[in-house]
């Protein structure tokens, strides 16, 4: 056990950030969920947040080389309870991603793999530390990845699966991938990205509109590019002030798809304008500056590896959510960390800062 | 692998050295984030603040919907302000594409629910396949109170259903007056292609005949609209605010309607028309087409069968054959010879010996009687065929002609009702221009008794003794007081409806007078060929005309019943100078221009009694009964299987 004087070390700053987010996050679902029957999803969001810092602090009172000792056993069981959720998974809205336990507890798997993973890689790279990378390695790495990745596109959730790729691109870019390597790598993954796409097989169908949705809105405006075109109209017409808090139009009439959830940025900029998006998105720079600062005075690799496949995993989900919210991207179903809608991606993202905080407060260990 | 053997959190490394990530990576990895976070910043900006008004406008589409309200139309009346053509509440379906999530599984349900046979709402969508999807389709009008709780009920299955309060034409029952007053009905295709509807939309309603159409811009008035908040799925949320429909101007047509009454009874169960106009004004008093139609079925709920049925009818009933009749006008037509003889001063020292006919060019032409020395005294009561062919020999072609024209045949009246035709005046000239041939003097012969080429409308026959009557002051008929309507639209009407109009001829004193006595003669003479319609105690004038459909020798050939018979003409005037009512008959087959006479004289009659009442000071309350709408009921099928 640490002492207690540790928390002297512990990240307040940081979790001061994450705190005003989460309850910006509160009010906005609030907002959104007004006129819904998904009225009172705000109260669930604060026992999700409730939960989430209560485990933040009981994670990081292990000693994160305790968890990276066992990975390679957690990794084994992540890949089965990927496996499990194929077979037994409870299936909703066409995917099977939830495993029911009894008391009507669900459980996603996919969601915690994310975590197990960055502990994974960070061992990896740990243990290739000072050596000059090989095909070789590249290729456990990516296996040690896309196993997992390939079970949950199975599922099928393409938004989650994604998440897994910063991880390993992280772990190489850190690991020591030379630029060599990486041409050949982006030009293998061109080529194989635009067989498939060719060949139609490996994208559903739905998957396939809404990247010609993303390409043009306008072409399907009842269809695929439903949800984008409202988005835009959501966040062009907030404008520079907004509309203030519970009054947009496109949130409170329900044009806005999921506007708790997946496009709760676009709610928010609706409210609150560009001023308001501003300021989220200062607060992610603040938060992300944060991290990175903490990698850099963690006190050996693996820590440093952790937080930055922390550090990946969250500005992944914001580029792809908040540019697929202003229409820079195709929608994908990611959530955005610290403000959408949901317990799995509340309690990833604190479990995440519990481990990023362990990393901290044992900085000056050796 | 190096995954299962334990690590030291106290060690080094697997290496054997304290590694640490490079700042120099950590630092690239703060630029990235930077560089990300900037992108999205610009994407924000280009939405939020480039292309915000854009965007608002979007949102405003988005969430309001403009609720139409119908401006109610303008009333028509008498002119004596009685009651024509009302209004009556109605509420109407319409279909809002939108708002529709997946049509086929709630066609069934809405077919049930309103009554409509699935296959007709999807010719409905069909139709409106290239409007635009913002623009609502009407389903159903007039729907009944059971279908507007079914609506209501089904607000959430169904948010593509919405009903709109409308105010419908509700005419007068029996086809009264259905040609002067016309129908309204939906905007048609052509006609929105047209510039001058330009102004319309699809689904729009719009006078499409008689009065309804020439004013349809006073009488439509202008439609206003409530901005409704509604939520994606169409509920309504609030209100913002509404422009207030501004109703359509009430007319007032002159129209009279005792005299419409008694017009309308004199034609039952007859085909022809009945015009009555005031020959000082110009102002139609009533004007009858016969068989006639029901307006209301036009307005609502127009059913296959009923449009065959009128489509198909034989007799035309859609035809207003006041203004669409061009026959051969007769012997009516011999005041218009008498007129032209006169001031020619041919006439006034012809005499004919009449022996049932006489021979021009080697041919005989027949009269119907032997009426022995004839002279224009006696030649207009007489009918007497002889003398007008002589007439017409030695007047010629073109100068009969000139004074037809001159009168107003064969050109429009320029009457403020549509589709007026223009009849046929045959001249040399005409008969070059459309026959490429000379006009032989044989053919003069006939139209000095209003037959041959000659043809001529109700209307035309009116308003020609209407100024022949007065002395040679000829009024453009209309039907529509000049005062109800603003200056610059009666100018655009007026040009709308070319014609004759206003005109003035010389004509002398003693002419007038000769006239208008020998026409006197036609009804109160027992020599005359209308004594049997002489009204006791009135100066009744007039001229019948018994115009042939086929010739004599056809006509004794064959023996087709009813259509051989002649048409009945008449036109007649009261009192006999300085007429206050002009009225023309046509009877078609009504065999003898007499039998028409009677009819007119029904008119005449009621005008001189309602003159007398008034002059008792005795109020007259005579109203047509309004059609009540049919009550709508879930069983009214809207269109009929094809039989």
């Amino acid at each position: 056990m640490p002492r207690l004087s540790s928390y002297r070390d512990f990240d307040w700053v940081l979790l001061g950030f994450v705190l005003l987010l989460s309850l910006i996050s509160v009010l906005e679902i609030k907002s959104a969920t007004l006129h819904t029957k998904f009225h009172g999803f705000d109260h669930k969001q604060v026992q999700f947040l409730a939960g989430g810092i209560f485990l933040m602090f009981v994670i990081s009172l292990i000693d994160y080389h305790r968890l990276i000792d066992i990975i390679h056993w957690a990794y084994g069981v992540s890949v089965l309870s990927l496996i499990a959720v194929l077979i037994v998974g409870t299936k909703v809205l066409g995917g099977r991603r939830w495993i029911k336990f009894p008391g009507g507890i669900h459980f996603q798997p996919s969601e915690w793999v994310k975590l197990v993973l960055i502990l994974a890689v960070a061992r990896y790279f740990w243990g290739l530390a000072g050596k000059e990378l090989t095909w070789g390695d590249i290729g456990k790495a990516a296996a040690m990845v896309m196993v997992p990745m390939a079970l949950v596109l199975k599922q099928p959730d393409l938004g989650t699966a994604l998440t897994y790729l910063p991880i390993l691109i992280c772990g190489l870019f850190l690991g020591g991938i030379r630029v060599k390597q990486v041409g050949l790598v982006v030009l293998a993954i061109a080529l194989i990205g635009g067989v498939a796409w060719k060949s139609g097989k490996h994208l559903k169908p739905y998957q396939q509109a809404r990247i010609n949705a993303f390409m043009d809105p306008d072409s399907d405006p009842r269809g695929s590019g439903y949800q984008i075109r409202q988005s835009l109209i959501a966040v062009g017409s907030g404008g520079i002030w907004g509309k203030g808090a519970n009054k947009g139009t496109q949130t409170q009439g329900d044009f806005l798809p999921i506007p708790y959830t997946d496009f709760i940025f676009a709610a928010f900029c609706e409210e609150h304008g560009f001023v308001g998006a501003i300021g989220v998105l200062l607060l992610y720079f603040l938060i992300l500056m944060r991290l990175i600062q903490n990698a850099q005075t963690a006190s050996d690799l693996p820590g440093s590896f952790i937080i930055m496949g922390v550090v990946a995993v969250i500005v992944f989900q914001i580029a792809v959510n908040v540019g697929m919210v202003v229409g820079l991207m195709p929608v994908t179903g990611i959530p955005l960390p610290l403000l959408s809608y949901g317990g799995s991606s509340v309690l990833f993202t604190f479990l995440s800062l519990g481990i990023v905080m362990n990393i901290r407060m044992r900085r000056f260990v050796n | 692998m190096q995954m299962t053997h334990h690590i030291d959190p106290n060690d080094v490394g697997p290496n054997g050295r304290a590694e640490k990530v490079s700042a120099g990576k950590l630092h690239a990895a703060q630029y990235i984030v930077a560089g990300i976070l900037i992108v999205l910043i610009t994407g924000l900006w280009r939405l939020q603040v480039l292309g915000a008004d854009n965007f608002r406008a979007l949102a405003e589409a988005n969430r309001i919907r403009k609720v139409p309200i119908l401006a109610p139309r303008g009333r028509l009346f008498d002119r004596e302000g009685r009651l024509l053509v009302d209004n009556y509440p109605s509420v109407s379906c319409y279909l809002l594409r939108e708002q529709v999530k997946d049509l086929d599984v709630d066609l069934p349900l809405i077919s049930q629910g309103l009554h409509i046979p699935i296959e007709q709402i999807q010719s409905t969508l069909r139709r409106y396949q290239i409007a635009p999807k913002y623009q609502p389709i009407p389903l159903k009008q007039d729907i009944s109170p059971d279908e507007q709780a079914f609506i209501a009920a089904h607000r959430d299955e169904l948010p593509e259903l919405e009903t709109l309060d409308e105010q419908r034409r509700l005419y007068p029952r029996d086809g009264f007056a259905a040609h002067l007053i016309g129908y309204v009905g939906e905007v048609s295709e052509q006609m929105l292609d047209d510039p001058r509807y330009a102004f319309y939309s699809p689904g729009d309603v719009v006078g499409r005949s008689g009065v309804e159409q020439t004013y349809d811009a006073l009488l439509r008035g202008k439609d206003g609209s409530r901005d409704v908040i509604v939520n994606s799925h169409g509920k309504e949320l609030g209100h913002l605010g509404q422009e207030l429909a501004i109703p359509g101007k009430d007319l007032k047509l002159t129209i009279d309607l005792d005299l419409q009454i008694a017009a309308e009874k004199a034609l039952d169960g007859k085909n022809g028309a009945i015009v009555a106009m005031d020959p000082h004004t110009g102002e139609i008093l009533a004007m009858v087409s016969r068989p006639t139609y029901d307006p209301n079925q036009f307005s609502v709920r127009l059913t296959k069968n009923y449009w065959n049925e009128i489509i198909n009818n034989p007799d035309h009933p859609l035809l207003n054959k006041s203004l669409q009749a061009q026959l051969a006008p007769g012997s009516t037509f011999k005041i218009i010879m008498s007129v032209a003889g006169l001031q020619e001063n041919v006439a006034q020292t012809m005499h004919v010996s009449c022996n049932g006919g006489a021979e021009f060019y080697g041919h005989f032409y027949a009269c119907d009687k032997h009426h022995g020395a004839v002279d224009i005294n006696n030649a207009i009561p007489y009918s007497c065929d002889t003398f007008y062919y002589t007439l017409a020999n030695r007047l010629g072609i073109d100068t009969i002609a000139k004074y037809a024209t001159s009168v107003g045949l064969g050109q429009r009246t320029g009457i403020d009702l549509p589709d007026e035709v223009t009849g046929t005046m045959p001249s040399t000239a005409w008969k070059l221009k459309t026959q490429h041939d000379k006009w032989f003097a044989g053919e003069t012969i006939s139209v000095g008794i209003g037959q041959g080429a000659v043809t001529a409308t109700p209307m035309q026959l009116a308003r020609a003794l209407s100024g022949i009557a007065s002395g040679g002051v000829f009024r453009r008929p209309h039907v529509i007081f000049a005062d109800e309507v603003p200056p610059e639209m009666q100018q655009a009407i007026q040009e709308s409806f070319p014609g004759s109009g206003d005109a003035i001829i010389p004509l002398t004193t003693e002419n007038w007078q000769l006239i208008t006595d020998a026409m006197a003669n036609v009804t109160s003479s027992p020599i005359g060929t209308a004594y049997a319609a002489h009204l006791e105690g009135v100066d009744f004038a007039g001229k019948t005309g018994t115009a042939q459909v086929i010739g004599h020798d056809a006509l004794a050939k064959t023996n087709k019943g009813h259509n051989t018979e002649p048409n009945a003409w008449f036109v007649g005037m009261a009192p006999r100078r300085n007429p206050d009512i002009v009225v023309a008959v046509l009877w078609e087959h009504g065999n003898w221009g007499n039998n028409s006479a009677k009819l007119a004289s029904q008119i005449i009659d009621a005008y001189v009694n309602k003159q007398r009442k008034r002059d008792n000071n005795i109020r007259i309350a005579t109203t047509p009964e309004p059609a009540k709408p049919a009550a709508p009921t879930s069983e009214t099928p809207t269109v009929p299987s094809a039989e």
